[in-house]
């Protein structure tokens, strides 16, 4: 499903084959990069008690000024549809697509994981980074941070194993997801 | 063509370009450039009011009644914290406002400098759209770009915040009203065709219809109004409408049912209820109409026109969602309608017809008369009746007497009602009946309001006497908060916390302390001349009408029950009063 500013037809979406189950729903949002942009969407959602499990956004045309921002929610169809036209009504947004909806989606996410330890600690940390493809890009004695990319259930996992090698902090970017096949939003 | 002027002049420039030629606002520091432009010209009239929540309400009803934008110029920090309210208001009510505020000089954002606030971020909930204006190259394309979102799609208040130094700045300005838009906004107006075949269709083969007016059919201009009646004629469809859509179909128009909803008639609720196909036209299934949502029309096929997507499918699931603006998809109706020249069921709308005829025998907005006192139902059929072949603006503020003035003031033409609906705030009346008058000089405009809700913004009082303007706040003083009562009663064991008002100004005092008249009634059998009187004065009047102090305002379908539960005046004793909202309900506003 999506909806281009001012070209909406609104309930056509509410297709009767999409479960009315409640899941967790990755909207693409094009904006204009503009001061206030996030927190008209950000306060769109605290405002109407929707939800938000992860959000990242970043200029992507800098040339036309336009930003994607990316978000997780969760809730039933008709009120992800209920949010999709809510962001679409604000005034900076070009286009909201559920990426959920349109089929297969690509879903990364990129997380920094700092440990700390000595002996075997530091060797199981080594040998689950290499199996999670994860890159070293810090050492010293003591500690490694890792870099590591993948689903944000991939990261979960790397990140609930690291807990017990001396896991010290994580810092995760937040979800980017784009549509399989060859068309955009 | 363009020419170099300061930001100042821009503002006044772009307001004249937009053929605005009336402000209401109040000065302050952050705006004395502006204010030192209006000083230097003739063109926009600034109405000085005492509040600037005054000046937002002001605007409103001034937009409500002409259909054009209001247009309100406050400054920063408390002025633009005043003005929060009525861009609330604005919003939910779905009016065209144009705000613009001063604000610190953009060095000194985000320093706590005197009289700073974070205007956009306060206002970004309550506004359709706003700007911080960063640049004075920026400055004409804002100014032009707010009034295109405030009056186009769903109309909305658009607030333009305006740093001091840029007010000085020097830049070019052109006259961008017609040119490309600052935005990407740009609302759709046509209907979907299949869409409005499959509405027609479903129209045609219905047995028990009914058309669900409101305040976008208003929004939407004076043809779609004429649309609307049109099609009512076509079809012979029954017709009601929400409280903001009230004028749109005449109250004496022969297909009326009356307002529906929470204090609507028995006969439009129950059509609603028992409807075949519903249409839906600039509504939005708000909670004051539908009650319970699980048993709101349960048998209906609904079609809704809107032109906002996300009203569609927000509280109640429609069958045929028509995205467009009601005139524009009306005319498509009522064009297939004559194309198909369809043979409806006659013998099944007589049916439906006699069915609402018998809920009409019901007489649902009886009430006990008095000679004794004045019942406050009685003071409107008065105040309608007497008023009747005068040009007539009415306005309320919230409470019983707006749910009275709605029941018992017949609207027969649109733009005639400015009431606050959506955030119900009390003082909105007012200020609004004074944007009105100063937008209609010639006209009757009268506040209808509550003794509680007439002490809210009482100030414009004293602009209204400033300006000529000669409003009449027709209070129906029954010394309570009686819609607060009336709830107090039904849900808190009529116990009356703090809704009776102890200490209660004399309000014919008051009107004279400000230059007005006060006029008092007491009886009914004065009520006519009383109300000639004050009609004949040319001059801001508070007419202090004591009305007896317990009476309920019904129907009433109390909170978290279906249409087919509704209570009615006459009949109900205090003690179903007392039991009528179940635990459920209780939590329900
Ligand atoms: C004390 C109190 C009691 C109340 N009781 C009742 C009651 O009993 N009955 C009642 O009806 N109301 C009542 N109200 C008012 C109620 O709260 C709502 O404000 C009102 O019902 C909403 O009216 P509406 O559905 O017409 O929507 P509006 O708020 O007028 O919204 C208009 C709708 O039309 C759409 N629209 C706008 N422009 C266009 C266009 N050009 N083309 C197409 N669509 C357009 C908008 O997107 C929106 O969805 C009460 C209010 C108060 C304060
Ligand atoms: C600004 C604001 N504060 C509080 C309320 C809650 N409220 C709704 S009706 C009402 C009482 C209104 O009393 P009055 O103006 O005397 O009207 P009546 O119901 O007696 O006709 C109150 C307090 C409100 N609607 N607006
Ligand atoms: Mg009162």
């Amino acid at each position: 499903m999506m909806i281009v500013a001012g070209q909406s037809q609104s309930a056509y979406f509410l297709e009767e084959d999409i479960p009315n189950t409640e899941r967790s729903h990755t909207l693409s949002v094009l904006v204009d990069n503009e001061p206030g942009v996030l927190a008209r969407i950000v306060g769109l959602f605290s405002g109407r008690g929707y939800n938000i499990e992860s959000l990242t956004v970043s200029e992507v045309e800098h040339e036309k000024h336009l930003s994607r921002i990316t978000i997780v929610t969760t809730g039933k169809p008709p009120v992800v549809t209920q949010i999709m036209h809510q962001i679409g009504r604000l005034i900076p947004v070009h286009r909201v697509t559920n990426l959920t909806w349109l089929g297969e989606t690509i879903e990364r996410e990129l997380a920094l994981v700092k440990v700390a330890g000595k002996g075997e600690i530091r060797d199981d940390a080594l040998r689950l980074a290499q199996a999670f493809n994860a890159r070293i890009v810090d050492a010293t004695l003591e500690s490694y941070v890792f870099e590591i990319t993948g689903t944000p259930s991939d990261i979960d996992r790397f990140v609930s194993l690291m807990t017990n090698c001396g896991l010290v902090e994580v810092a995760r970017t937040g979800l980017a997801a784009v549509g399989r096949g060859k068309i955009g939003m | 063509m363009t020419r170099q002027m300061t930001g100042a002049e821009m503002v006044i420039q772009a307001l004249i370009d937009q053929g605005v030629d009336t402000i209401f606002g109040y000065p302050g520091g952050s705006v004395l450039p502006i204010y030192d432009e209006i000083f230097q010209q003739d063109k926009i009239n600034h109405i000085l009011v005492r509040h600037e929540q005054g000046a937002g309400h002001a605007a409103e009803g001034y937009a409500r009644s002409t259909g054009k934008v209001g247009v309100a110029l406050v400054t920063s920090g408390p002025g633009a914290t005043n003005m929060v309210t009525p861009l609330a208001d604005a919003l939910l009510d779905s009016i065209p406002m144009v705000c613009i505020t001063g604000q610190v000089p953009t060095h000194l954002i985000g320093t706590d400098a005197f009289q700073e606030a974070d205007t956009v971020g306060i206002t970004r909930p309550c506004t359709k759209h706003n700007f911080l204006v960063r640049t004075i190259e920026s400055l004409p394309r804002i100014l032009h770009e707010a009034f295109r979102i405030a009056t186009t799609g769903r109309p909305g208040p658009v607030l333009i915040d305006i740093p001091k130094n840029i007010q000085f700045q020097t830049g070019t300005y052109e006259n961008c009203k017609d040119k490309a838009p600052l935005t990407q906004y740009n609302p759709r107006r046509e209907g979907d065709a299949d869409a409005i075949r499959a509405a027609v269709n479903l129209m045609i083969a219905a047995k028990k219809p009914v058309l669900y007016t409101g305040g976008g059919v208003i929004n939407s201009g004076r043809h779609a109004t004429e649309l609307l009646r049109d099609l009512v004629k076509l079809t012979g469809f029954p017709i009601t409408s929400t409280l903001m859509g009230l004028g749109a179909y005449p109250a004496s128009g022969p297909n009326w049912l009356g307002m529906l909803g929470m204090h609507g008639t028995y006969e439009a609720n129950l059509a609603m209820h028992d409807c075949d196909v519903m249409v839906c036209v600039g509504a939005r299934f708000d909670d004051r109409i539908t009650g319970r949502i699980d048993a709101f029309s349960p048998n209906s096929k609904k079609i809704h026109i809107d032109i906002d997507p996300s009203s569609i499918n927000k509280n109640v699931r429609v069958d045929i969602p028509i995205v467009g603006d009601v005139g524009s998809v009306l005319a498509e109706m009522i064009r297939l309608w004559k194309e198909l020249s369809p043979q409806t069921d006659a013998a099944a709308h007589k049916n439906w017809w006699n069915q609402i005829a018998s809920w009409r025998a019901k007489k649902c907005l009886r009430y006990k008369k008095s000679h004794d006192v004045i019942m406050p139902q009685y003071a409107i059929e008065r105040l309608y009746a007497m008023t009747r072949g005068h040009d007539t603006y009415i306005t309320t503020e919230v409470g019983q007497h707006q749910m009275w003035a709605a029941q018992f003031f017949g609207f027969d033409e649109p733009n005639r009602l400015m009431t606050s609906g959506g955030l119900g705030t009390m003082g909105y009346g007012l200020p609004a009946a004074l944007g009105a008058q100063i937008a209609h000089p010639n006209s009757l405009v009268i506040d209808i309001a509550g003794d509680a809700s007439a002490q809210m913004c009482i100030q414009e009082l004293s602009t209204a006497v400033q300006y000529d303007a000669p409003i009449k706040i027709f209070i129906l003083n029954n010394q309570y908060m009686g819609m607060v009562r009336q709830w107090q009663q039904l849900l808190h064991g009529n116990r009356l916390s703090h809704s009776y008002v102890e200490a209660m100004p004399d309000f014919v005092k008051l009107a004279e302390a400000y230059g007005g008249v006060g006029i008092r009634c007491e009886k009914p059998d004065e009520l006519d001349d009383a109300i000639t009187e004050m009609i004949s004065v040319k001059k801001p009047v508070i007419f202090d009408c004591r009305v007896a102090n317990l009476a309920n305002c019904f129907p009433m379908i109390p909170s978290g029950k279906a249409h087919n539960e509704m209570l009615l005046g006459e009949d109900v004793s205090d003690e179903e009063i007392g039991n009528a909202i179940g635990a459920a309900g209780k939590v329900l506003v």
